[in-house]
């Protein structure tokens, strides 16, 4: 487990320092030139001069890696161009709003997932199975943004319109002010963004759980007179859940990059409605924080995922 | 149609013959041998799934080929806006009429002919970019699978790096950078997904080079080239044709939402993505304006998915298929 666990460690350090090399390379090397991006249309060239030198654009290209990383690891992000706010702020207020999102959207795609899943894998062939694998395609084949859009027309207008002001069409609520609102603003964009990916773990889950359910120790288990809610709870579903575990690991890149998506249909001021309006101000600084973040962030989760994975099944942590 | 160009004997199998693959003709009939592509080309043919959808696909290319010829008879150019005709009194859309079949969009433009030229955005670019990513997966995969030691660390470690980049987000920092377009949409997204390919092949591959007539083509003395692309390649081609038909949809959702995001194809262009964005302030009054390029996404993707699903369920029966029918 030691070993594992520093192998894995490492290769988070790994991929951590490329993505550090690629957002320089591409902010700060590749063939335009930053002083004359950040000066903007109208600057005169003795203005670019002085901004290449404030920013040490001037001096060899390692070093100004090696102290532009020194400032992240320092957690200094420099400035957003709007307002001159520090980046570190800027993020700061925004991130509960994405993680609000991701982690509610992340519990109701695993609960719909692997629920439907294994509804589908202990009725095989039955319509409950024909429904839930209609609904996984069906989803599955659904952009994010789309089933948001379409939430937004029916779940808020159309019930808006016919008297029922069940759910915010926009905007967020602080957890802490008022727990009820929170959720209440969220709800919506929560399905949007877990459905889609439900859908991928209800055919992980239904396929593995078929596979477990015709293996020996269920049979075993079975001819003790265990009830088969224990039989498919406590022995099944166990051992079905670890592909489930490391698919998640893969999806939680996935998981903001919807997140994104998703704040943009449902006008959530969280990290990717940042990102596009950073975008389209070309608010440079603001976009190389949210990208390190949002990547040391998934790096990190990552990791933990693997951890977990190698807890609940010791063969990973020989390969 | 990619499934029918797969089919190394369609002729022969046209020839008059009982449509199923069991033997119940008359019992002096010669036992026809049948490759696996006829088999698999048989199953498929079978497949009212895979016929639907294969249907629904070529129609909607037929639609972006004649996109120019629609955009004619209906007499409305994709960029050209009707401020007078296509909005109400108060500059808002018009619905579906007999001059705007589907309705008006914010700027007066038609709704029919946009959706119809935003098919040919979608299919470029899924095609386009599974065609590269199926391209570069196969290739990096089948070197790294072959070669094995070294080699395979390296390009395994690349691939797991480039697998755990929060992918939206590099594209958003890419876009800011070089600025939107096609090419630069069909190359964040090739650049994304070979990397998946690349695995699943480079784990085919390692097992494929243990094989007995690799060995035996190694001892003839071909070169590593040549038994990679002459004995090891033809055996790829299954999963490398489902690979391709189920990245195609994932290829247009994800060029949708870039354009969603406007980070896609530039504006005046019409895609279905950014059709859908510039329609998010209007969905209150114009539900046509949301509901058909809308429509139109959904339609295609779930085609492709079916689509694909049945051939991987026909080149390989023993995998366990999305949906049947």
């Amino acid at each position: 487990m030691g070993a594992f666990l520093v192998r894995r460690v490492l290769f988070g350090l790994l991929v951590l320092w490329i993505i550090s090399v690629v957002v320089f390379v591409m902010f700060f090397v590749a063939p335009h030139d930053p002083a004359r991006l950040l000066a903007g249309r109208q600057a005169t060239a003795s203005e670019i001069l002085a901004i290449r030198h404030n920013l040490g654009l001037d001096r060899p290209i390692l070093e100004q890696y090696g102290s532009w990383v020194w400032k992240l690891v320092h957690g200094d992000l420099g400035f957003s161009y709007r307002g001159s706010v520090p980046v570190r702020d800027l993020l700061g207020s925004r991130i509960p709003v994405t993680a609000s999102l991701a982690f509610g959207a992340a519990v109701i795609w695993l609960v719909i997932g692997v629920g439907a899943g294994v509804l589908a894998a202990i009725k095989p062939r039955t319509i409950a199975d024909r429904l839930v694998t209609f609904f996984a395609l069906f989803f599955y084949s659904m952009p994010t943004f789309l089933l948001g859009l379409f939430f937004l027309f029916f779940f808020f207008f159309k019930l808006y319109t016919a008297g029922f002001h069940l759910f915010p069409g926009s905007g967020y609520v602080n957890l802490k002010d008022d727990p009820l609102g929170w959720a209440d603003h969220l709800i919506l964009p929560w399905f949007a963004l877990a459905l889609v990916t439900a859908a991928v773990y209800s055919r992980l889950t239904r396929g593995t759980m078929l596979d477990v359910l015709g293996e020996d120790y269920i049979r075993t288990a079975r001819s003790k007179g265990i009830s088969e809610g224990r039989v498919i709870v406590r022995h099944a579903l166990r051992s079905a859940l670890t592909p489930v575990v490391t698919q998640f690991g893969i999806d939680l890149g996935a998981l903001l990059g919807g997140a994104i998506v998703t704040e943009n249909v449902f006008g959530l001021p969280g990290l990717g409605q940042l990102a596009v309006q950073s975008i389209s101000d070309q608010n440079l600084p603001v976009i190389i924080g949210i990208v390190i973040v949002a990547s040391l962030f998934i790096v990190v989760a990552n990791m933990c995922v693997d951890l977990l994975y190698a807890v609940l099944d010791p063969r990973v942590r020989l390969t | 149609m990619s499934v029918s160009s797969i089919d190394p004997a369609q002729s022969a199998l046209s020839a008059p013959e009982p449509s199923t693959f069991g033997e119940e003709g008359e019992a002096a009939k010669e036992i026809q041998g049948r490759s696996p592509w006829q088999l698999a080309w048989a199953r498929l043919r079978q497949d009212k799934v895979a016929i639907g959808s294969a249907v629904v696909i070529l129609l909607i290319t037929l639609v972006a080929i004649g996109a120019p010829l629609i955009a004619h008879l209906v007499g409305h150019g994709p960029g050209d806006t009707y401020p007078f005709l296509g909005e109400d009194s108060y500059g808002l859309p018009i619905g579906p009429n007999r001059t705007f079949l589907l309705g008006a969009d914010d700027l007066g433009r038609d709704v029919l002919v946009r959706v119809v030229y935003g098919a040919r955005v979608s299919l470029i670019a899924g095609v386009v970019a599974s065609a590269l990513a199926v391209l570069a997966g196969g290739i990096v995969g089948m070197l790294a699978g072959y070669f094995g030691t070294a080699v395979d660390t390296a390009l395994s470690r690349f691939m797991d790096v480039i697998l755990s980049f929060p992918l939206l987000l590099f594209a958003i920092a890419l876009v800011s950078l070089v600025g939107p377009s096609l090419t630069v949409s069909i190359a964040v997204i090739a650049f994304f997904s070979w990397a998946v390919v690349g695995r699943i092949v480079r784990g085919q591959t390692l097992s494929l080079r243990e094989k007995e007539f690799v060995e035996a083509a190694r001892s003839l003395g071909a070169s590593d080239l040549r038994i990679i692309f002459v004995d090891i390649l033809p055996n790829l081609v299954a999963p490398l044709i489902v690979y391709a038909t189920l990245l195609i949809p994932a290829s247009i959702v994800f060029e949708a939402t870039l354009s969603f995001l406007g980070l896609g194809v530039v504006p005046p262009t019409p895609t279905w993505g950014n059709m859908l964005s510039d329609s998010l302030p209007y969905y209150k009054v114009a539900w046509w304006f949301m509901l058909f390029p809308g429509g139109a996404l959904l339609i295609t993707t779930l085609a492709f998915n079916l689509l694909g699903d049945s051939v991987r369920d026909a080149l390989d029966p023993r995998y366990a298929r999305l949906f049947k029918a």
